[in-house]
């Protein structure tokens, strides 16, 4: 037992290695999305071949759409490895992942609006992809909800849990939305698309930012958690000495 | 069996039944979450007259007229068989609604045969590429559904 993989499961451990990476990762966030925003606002065509300026909304559009599908599923995984295995400290990265995955989705869905209001002409539609995403950011406040809730946290973790796992179901739907046989037949307004259709300079500023949504989201919940380990562990001797 | 081994076997479960789910979802939608009609469909009465609902299709190339005096825009749908219908409106139609591209219009069919819409809403392109771009990448391969329209 020279090196264990558990022994950042515990909280007494991975509450100072947390401390240690958050700058790194508000570093590289702040440089990734900084940069990203950066190409996508000035180095990117100024007309598409359809749309004008308004189209730069996708660098955060995009990002928070992915990241709130991402960050749904690391919620999800989180919570069944405290299931199976029981781990406390598991719980609280699930339950620290929930508050910016929902932010993320609020994020997309609100720049969503903006963009569909000025290209398609309306600020909702009951679109698939829409219909599905706002499910999906219910499902995050569920969640919150649920676990806010119950006063017990053990049973508010796993009861939480449970819900989280149900909800997975949305998340490939949400990104299968756009197969229609045929997009001039059917309600869809979001339409399949494929990196190769979008231009090189537009594509990286896309996933540059996405990067630095991913690198702002550890930052985010390893804060929350190192918040959720003290308020949990107050009662514990390491706490209380630091 | 360990009692953590049973709960991996019930999170497992869980997991695939959830998978399931989300596959027959997709299955149900296929992207038509709710009902949009052709103007085919329109043509065989397939659409109830006096009731809200949806036609999509191509906007017609030199069909798009606008009213001198009000704001009111009457224009041509087609489908993939060229079947037409006319659709008016007095609504601002949007900065991506052109000829020749795709367009949802919410509204209804009247006895006269034409569409008035209360909203029309404008599809975007998946492509995108800068305006230079895509005029090169036509002129190399045509797609199948420009073909079809007779663009060229």
């Amino acid at each position: 037992m020279s090196f264990s993989w558990f022994k950042y499961a515990a909280p007494i451990n991975f509450y100072p290695f947390a401390g240690k990476v958050i700058p790194l990762f508000w570093f590289l966030a702040i440089t990734l999305t900084g940069f990203g925003l950066y190409w996508g606002f000035f180095q990117t065509p100024d007309v598409l071949s359809d749309q004008k300026q308004y189209y730069r909304i996708i660098f955060v559009h995009v990002a928070a759409s992915w990241m709130s599908m991402w960050l749904y599923a690391m919620m999800v995984f989180w919570g069944l490895i405290g299931l199976v295995f029981n781990t406390r400290l598991s719980f609280m990265m699930a339950k620290a992942t929930s508050t910016t995955g929902a932010l993320m989705a609020f994020i997309a869905l609100v720049s969503g609006a903006v963009w569909g209001k000025v290209s398609w002409g309306t600020w909702w539609d009951w679109d698939p992809r829409l219909t599905m995403s706002l499910i999906l950011l219910f499902l995050y406040i569920g969640y919150i909800a649920l676990h806010s809730a119950i006063d017990n946290s053990r049973r508010a973790d796993k009861a939480s849990a449970v819900l989280s796992l149900v909800g997975l179901a949305i998340v490939p739907v949400i990104y299968y939305s756009v197969n229609c046989p045929n997009p001039n037949e059917c309600g869809a307004l979001h339409q399949e698309s494929s990196f190769k259709g979008v231009e090189s300079n537009i594509l990286l500023g896309m996933l540059v930012t996405a990067l630095g949504f991913w690198m702002y989201s550890f930052a985010t919940i390893l804060m929350r958690v190192r918040n959720i380990i003290l308020e949990r562990e107050i009662n514990t001797k390491w706490v209380s000495e630091l | 069996m360990k009692a953590r081994q049973k709960r991996l076997i019930f999170v497992l479960l869980g997991i695939v039944a959830v998978m399931g789910a989300s596959f027959l979802i997709n299955k149900a939608m296929q992207g038509n979450f709710y009902k949009l009609y052709t103007p085919k469909a329109v043509l065989v009465g397939e659409v109830p007259i006096g009731q809200v609902v949806r036609i999509g299709g191509l906007v017609k190339k030199g069909s798009l007229k606008r009213s001198d005096t009000k704001l009111e825009a009457r224009f041509i749908v087609l489908d993939r068989n060229k079947n037409e219908v006319t659709i008016v409106t007095n609504k601002i139609l949007p900065d991506l609604f052109k000829e020749g591209k795709s367009q949802v219009a919410r509204g209804i069919l009247k006895e006269d045969g034409i569409f008035y819409a209360e909203e029309v809403l404008a599809k975007h392109d998946a492509n995108y590429m800068p305006a230079e771009v895509k005029d090169i990448l036509k002129k190399e391969h045509t797609p199948i559904t420009k073909v079809k329209e007779g663009a060229k």
